[in-house]
């Protein structure tokens, strides 16, 4: 599929789906984008299992951080990967070798981060790729919640806001 | 599985791809979906000051900018950011945050952009208010602004410095009508790896596109066309989204971490809409101009209509400048829309629709002439705003551009014979028989 733009519907089903994901480069400093989308995506209700094999063994928001994908117990539906474009892609060949392991059907990758070449191998392997986008943001926009701080969510509706 | 397969299809068949809604439409909706809870359709005016917290873990998340929502009027409102969304999509940004005033939002931008020691570089064909504000409120926090003659834009190359950290103009030029050739001046900044900031409030969105032509920040005084009913005070900067903040080096306010917020990186954390959390997390928490939920609303009211009374300020007020120029008291008529006005090739190139329907003339008989025009008149009001449905008039070389010197007003098209009208929504043959009996009085 082209990657410059996602339809809402795509998304939200995504969104709604996946309420248990894997977020690789979770980071346990509070100040680090990372863990702005990991504490407000779980505020949503999100499980959010973290993978950083600096930090393994130990915990981030309470939930154990493992050193790699294949350490982590599935199923899980959804990779987050707040990598650069580059780890991303081996990210992503991982993720296609654990997709039936693990129950994986979505790869996503952050804001800045696009791998087009890794995103063919993963959509050749039946997977769904997001690129540069965050779950925290779409969800955000999708939910009203990114127009409280002034941002142009492009959404024109004249039904009430509804939950993800 | 499958059944989930089967609605994700039929939801994606009936989304469509993206539409690109029209101005008149975005005016009217963007940003304000009825009510979640109560289904009310006009946006409600929050009146509050302060939001609860579920618990103190919320409230940290919120204090950290780690997640959405409200904590006081200060920095958001519901209310105003349904406005702070309308605007940024009338001008096809990515986020926006308003002010209390158009002067607020000026300075709210510069104080997220700048540190003492820097500089940046101004068209001198601005309203008087901010020459004063660049040019002598600015030196008082250690910003240095250099003003340059805007008709020719490589005089913007020539006043560059390495201190240099933007550029600003309006688009259309209070009080003289003067057009800036945005894109020549876009290529300087981008040049120069500094982002061009652009005033709109004389041409509003609905006649120049300032994100087209390279801008990177848009600011509006709501206070005239916006708002456009002369009731409410109000500002805007609007961010495109799109400007580099981390080249060269030159934007640390964006780029390091932030001591006001435990080490955030704004740039990093927020992306293309970083500029507008620093102005309003940082510029708007600190130093405190918020624009009031009320006035938000009205100002709402206002740009429901926006497009619609742009073409009718544009009609009459063509009608009004091609009258003036032909009436034998009237010395010179300054008004983009004129074929005969030297910024006319300007003005079909950013201003496709409508030159703006604030103008300038001379009476014959200079100053003691023009305040004469301006006391006889009836229906036009003689005050200091523009851009409301009533049709305003003023001297500006005795009033706005008061404060500044001869030279100064000259080139901000102020000179002591100048009167300036913002033509408004009235029959247009009532506001012609208003100046013609004016001007038999003069």
């Amino acid at each position: 599929m082209a990657h410059d733009h996602y339809p809402d519907a795509l998304l939200r089903d995504i969104l709604r789906r996946c309420r248990t994901f894997v977020m690789v480069g979770a980071s346990a400093n509070w100040n680090r984008p990372s863990y702005f989308a990991m504490k407000y995506l779980r505020g949503k209700g999100y499980r959010i299992l973290p993978v950083n094999p600096n930090a393994a063994g130990g915990e981030i928001l309470g939930e154990t951080v493992y050193a790699s994908l294949a350490d982590v117990p599935g199923p899980f539906r959804m990779v987050d990967v707040f990598r650069g474009a580059e780890a991303a892609g081996t990210v992503t060949d991982e993720v296609i070798e654990l997709a039936a392991e693990k129950g994986i059907e979505v790869v996503w990758m952050q804001l800045g981060v696009r791998n087009d070449a890794a995103a063919a191998r993963a959509e050749a392997a039946g997977l769904t790729v997001i690129m540069n986008r965050c779950p925290k943001i779409e969800y955000g926009r999708l939910t009203g919640e990114l127009s409280w701080s002034g941002i142009n969510s492009k959404i024109i509706s004249s039904k009430r806001q509804k939950a993800i | 599985m499958t059944q989930d397969k089967d609605a994700l299809d039929e939801a994606l068949a009936a989304e469509g791809p993206p539409r690109d809604y029209g101005i008149e439409t975005r005016a009217i909706h963007a940003g304000a979906r009825p009510d979640a809870t109560t289904g009310a359709r006009s946006t409600p005016i929050f009146q509050t000051t302060s939001y609860v917290f579920d618990d103190v873990d919320h409230a940290a998340s919120l204090f950290n900018l780690q997640t959405f929502g409200y904590i006081y009027s200060r920095m958001t409102n519901p209310t105003v950011a349904v406005l702070e969304e309308r605007i940024a999509s009338l001008e096809d940004g990515r986020a926006a945050v308003a002010s209390a005033s158009g002067h607020a939002a000026q300075f709210l931008a510069f104080a997220t952009l700048l540190d003492p020691g820097d500089e940046f570089v101004s068209a001198n064909s601005l309203y008087g208010g901010s020459l004063t504000q660049f040019g002598i409120t600015f030196k008082r926090m250690g910003w240095t602004c250099h003003f340059v003659d805007a008709d020719d834009p490589e005089n913007f190359e020539r006043a560059m410095t390495p201190k240099c950290k933007a550029i600003f103009v309006e688009s259309l030029a209070n009080p003289g009508g003067i057009v800036v050739d945005l894109e020549a001046v876009g290529a300087i900044a981008r040049r120069h790896g500094v982002p061009l900031i652009v005033d709109n409030t004389m041409a509003t969105p609905c006649l120049c596109r300032p994100f087209e032509w390279g801008a990177d920040i848009v600011i509006h005084s709501m206070t005239k066309f916006i708002g456009g009913h002369g009731n409410s005070m109000g500002g805007m900067i609007v961010e495109s989204g799109r400007f580099d903040w981390w080249q060269g080096g030159k934007f640390p306010t964006m780029t390091e971490p932030d001591p006001g917020y435990h080490g955030l990186t704004f740039a990093e954390t927020f992306g293309d809409f970083g500029f507008t959390m620093k102005a309003r997390a940082v510029a708007l928490r600190d130093f405190g101009p918020a624009l009031s939920p009320m006035n938000a609303y009205f100002l709402l009211q206002g740009v429901e209509t926006l497009p619609i009374r742009m073409e009718r300020h544009c009609a009459n007020a063509q009608a009004v400048a091609e009258w003036l120029a032909a009436h034998p008291k009237v010395a010179w008529v300054r008004y983009a829309g004129l074929p005969s006005d030297r910024y006319h090739a300007l003005a079909k190139k950013y201003l496709p629709k409508g030159a703006g329907a604030v103008f300038t003339f001379g009476v014959d008989g200079g100053y003691e002439a023009g305040i004469r025009v301006v006391e006889a008149c009836e229906l036009f009001s003689h005050l200091a705003n523009i851009g409301d449905t009533r049709s305003l008039i003023l001297h500006p070389a005795s009033t706005t551009h008061r404060q500044l010197s001869d030279e100064q007003r000259a080139a901000a098209g102020a000179g002591p014979d100048v009167v300036r009208v913002s033509i408004g929504l009235e029959t247009v043959d009532d506001i012609v028989a208003d100046l013609d009996q004016a001007l038999k009085q003069a």
